[in-house]
């Protein structure tokens, strides 16, 4: 790229739009037919040995979070490996998700609706109101004064709306704020909320779309990610709508509570048929119950990961199979040539910007719904945790790594860059251990060695993704192409 | 009508809550919209990391702060601080070169597009944030020592004799007199020195830059010479003026990009005008106008609400807010025109 007209502004110039975001056209290698399978095996292993070396346990957990992150990888590939869209504003739509959670399956608390359902309801007419003149305005007037007579409605519409909405607000937060102080939510099954989380995604992907699409590669991602940004503070600060950062705790489960299970006569059963021998060993009664019991507890927990991670699986192989059939369709084929010849496809008659609207429509809604399971699975909804290096970047990692513009490449590139998230600690810890074997635990350096393996993980992610990107530009599994 | 002592009042008001406290923040967002700018100018990407280099280049002051503490220096009424900054930019500027001779001189040769950039410089941010946490560890810390104020409260409400005070911290004051400084050296330096005109021919047009001789390593050597002091200093100041915090960098980052953006990417001036811009709308559209309103309308008419346009909280957002509405209605921000 020697184009000087590069630094010219946000909107794309000629010469950027020829450019793909991956070097595909250069003439690959043959892959092996087996390569995928056997990074998978890998990976399978890698969780195996967890689980026999540190705990069944944390195997299940990065299980579960491992294929979330798969899902939150897929839609970004979608967007990134198969349109070229560098959208760094994942963080928005995994919260979106997670507040589709809240909204579906939280219990509606009806005091606060009686208290301020109306103000609420008055402030979204009023929202309408001004969008639909604003938008009236701008098919009725031209040039400078309609910019002036938006702007004044905007002004005008803000002046009604703020003490209607203030109003409101303060009504429904008052209400039993240590508890509730919120509007609650549909009281519907929180399985439900994996569409609606999508739902929401795609809502607010729309909306993005419009303003920040036609802009260039590295302006759509700074615009993006602010964007997320603005979603994350209101989600922080509306407590309203999800009680902000005082947190939405104890959502109802898809799959059974573990104190359900230990007490319901058929998993006592299956426990005890499945430990027989080692229970008929112990001969003392008491002794002997004791010991089921704790085999109850450690066999229920891992019954309610399995029962997710069963749930999550079906989610992903269905989304899976959607994803591979639409690109290996004439639709998806379109999509590689807008990403690698803009220019070209719209000779060909391709509405550009429609299909790149759909197609980050469609990404982002992925994500909403991973950003839905995954706050079903932690069972409450924390709009202060979301930040955008554990939740936009990382996830960029995984696409990266994992081989852009592939779907299973997205999938083993979201398993192995948790697990890498997840072990880092661990690893982090015991390289400190090493290094401070020998050390007096009473010295200022002991103290502070303790400190560095938290932030280890983050070392480890940069240099795995400058690794990749320099020696393995197109991931562990790249993306095939079939006629070069 | 209000006497003149309450418009007074008033008057002094805004410049304590919002006048000063704009004033400094835009300089230090200003300083690290500069760097950015510069970096997309000549390198032609969005370096993500940028944020945290200003941490890096932060946690190294600090580092040298300590230093000078221990060997018993100060800098008398000013902070030490000030005094390690230059060592911080030595180390801060090498490390900057060396990253580039490590992640991006690579992709400068196969001319990869600026996406390629921009994800290195995400990898890069991701070490560089470990980096400093590894130094500094997480939690807040205040380097700052000397004398805390430059004008003082209780001083300033005796010498006038009005009900406002009006305070100005000393690291209020060197913000807005560094970033002066630096400001007008960095144009002195791009207008009127040999280096400085061929990074501007460089960022202009690379191809007849490259025709007439320019040596482009030097020129992103360079680049990153600058682009690490200015992330340095502001990255000082700011941590001076606030406390220094690891994930506040990466936050300041949003801003700092508005800034650039707003101002017009690539170039400086925009880089400072959009910084003040970022830093007086949010200090404005946040601070709650009620003592203010009540010291110029007659006591029947007193405002009953705060007269806040927006939520503290929001603080972060208007800068976005602002940045998605130039971008929408100018894209290329208040200066377009030639670049650097």
């Amino acid at each position: 790229m020697t184009d000087t007209s590069l630094n010219s502004g946000p909107e794309k110039t000629e010469a950027e739009k020829t450019s793909a975001p991956v070097p595909t056209a250069i003439v690959q290698k043959r892959q092996s037919p087996w390569r995928a399978p056997f990074v998978f095996a890998l990976m399978a292993a890698a969780l195996v040995a967890v689980g026999m070396g540190q705990s069944w346990s944390v195997a299940l957990a990065i299980l579960n979070m491992s294929l979330v992150s798969a899902l939150m990888a897929m839609g970004l590939n979608l967007q990134w490996g198969y349109a070229g869209l560098f959208n760094a504003g994942v963080m928005a739509f995994t919260a979106l998700g997670g507040l589709a959670a809240v909204v579906v399956s939280h219990e509606p608390v009806w005091d606060a609706l009686h208290a301020g359902g109306r103000g609420l309801a008055l402030s979204a007419v009023i929202v309408v109101a001004i969008i639909a003149t604003a938008a009236f305005i701008s098919t009725q007037m031209k040039g400078r004064l309609r910019s002036f007579a938006i702007f004044v409605v905007v002004v005008v519409g803000y002046l009604v709306l703020r003490p209607v909405f203030g109003g409101a607000v303060d009504a429904v937060e008052s209400v039993d704020p240590a508890r509730t102080g919120f509007i609650g939510g549909l009281g519907l099954p929180i399985m439900a909320s994996w569409l609606v989380g999508g739902i929401f995604a795609a809502a607010v992907a729309w909306l993005i779309g419009k303003v920040a699409l036609g802009l260039r590669s590295d302006y759509l991602a700074i615009a993006t990610l602010g964007i997320s940004e603005i979603v994350i503070a209101v989600l922080k600060n509306e407590d309203w709508l999800a009680r902000g950062v005082k947190n939405v705790t104890g959502l109802s489960r898809p799959v059974p509570y573990e104190v359900d299970l230990q007490q319901a006569p058929w998993f006592v059963d299956l426990v005890t048929r499945f430990n027989a021998n080692s229970l008929q060993a112990i001969a003392d009664q008491a002794d002997r119950d004791a010991f089921l019991r704790q085999l109850l507890i450690e066999a229920s927990s891992a019954f309610v990961k399995i029962a997710y991670a069963g749930l999550f699986t079906v989610v992903l192989l269905i989304i899976l199979a959607l994803c591979v059939r639409a690109l290996n369709s004439p639709w998806g084929r379109m999509m590689r040539a807008i990403r690698d010849n803009e220019e070209a496809a719209a000779a060909m008659g391709k509405d550009i910007k429609a299909r790149h609207l759909q197609i980050f429509v469609l990404g982002s809604a992925i994500i909403g719904i991973a950003g839905a399971m995954m706050t079903t699975l932690d069972g409450q909804f924390t709009p202060g945790t979301y930040n955008p290096l554990r939740f936009t970047f990382l996830v960029w990692v995984m696409v990266i790594v994992g081989g852009s513009g592939n779907n299973l490449g997205a999938v083993i590139g979201g398993f192995l860059i948790w697990f890498i998230w997840v072990e880092a600690e661990p690893a982090g810890r015991y390289i400190v251990e090493l290094l401070s074997a020998n050390m007096d635990p009473d010295s200022p350096l002991y103290r502070h060695l303790q400190d560095i393996a938290a932030p280890f993980r983050l070392f480890v992610m940069g240099l795995v993704l400058l690794i990749v990107l320099r020696f393995s530009p197109r991931g562990l599994l790249p993306e095939k192409v079939r006629h070069s | 009508m209000p006497e003149g002592t309450d418009i007074l009042n008033a008057l002094v008001l805004m410049t304590n809550f919002v006048f000063v406290p704009a004033l400094a923040y835009g300089s230090q967002l200003a300083l690290g919209a500069l760097g950015v700018t510069l970096v997309f100018g000549i390198l032609r990407f969005a370096n993500f990391a940028h944020g945290d280099l200003m941490a890096f280049g932060t946690t190294i002051a600090i580092l040298f702060t300590w230093a000078l503490q221990a060997q018993g220096i100060s800098f008398g009424v000013l902070p030490t601080a000030l005094l390690a900054l230059i060592p911080a930019i030595v180390v801060t500027a090498i490390v900057a070169i060396f990253i580039d001779k490590a992640v991006f001189t690579f992709y400068r040769r196969q001319k990869a597009a600026p996406v390629v950039f921009v994800i290195a410089s995400v990898g890069v941010m991701f070490m560089l944030s470990a980096i400093v946490r590894f130094i500094m560890g997480t939690e807040d810390r205040r380097f700052t020592d000397g004398e805390r104020f430059v004008v003082r409260a209780l001083d300033f409400k005796k010498w006038s004799g009005l009900d406002e005070g009006l305070a100005i911290q000393t690291t209020q004051a060197i913000t807005v007199v560094v970033t002066l400084i630096v400001v007008i050296a960095l144009f002195w330096f791009l207008n009127r020195t040999r280096t400085g005109k061929a990074m501007r021919a460089y960022s202009d047009n690379e191809d007849l830059a490259l025709l007439s001789g320019i040596n482009p390593d030097r020129i992103v050597m360079i680049t990153w010479i600058i682009a690490a002091a200015l992330a340095t200093i502001a990255g000082t100041l700011y941590g001076l003026d606030k406390s220094f915090k690891p994930f506040t960098y990466l936050q300041l980052l949003l801003p700092i990009f508005a800034s650039a953006i707003v101002g017009g990417i690539g170039q400086p001036v925009g880089a400072v005008v959009g910084g003040f811009v970022i830093a007086f709308s949010e200090v404005m559209l946040t601070y709650a106008y009620k003592k203010f309103a009540t010291y110029l309308v007659p006591e029947n008419l007193e405002p009953s609400g705060l007269l806040q346009f927006l939520g503290t909280d929001y603080k972060f957002a208007i800068s976005f807010i602002i940045l998605v509405l130039v971008l929408l209605v100018r894209p290329t921000g208040i200066f377009k025109g030639k670049v650097l």
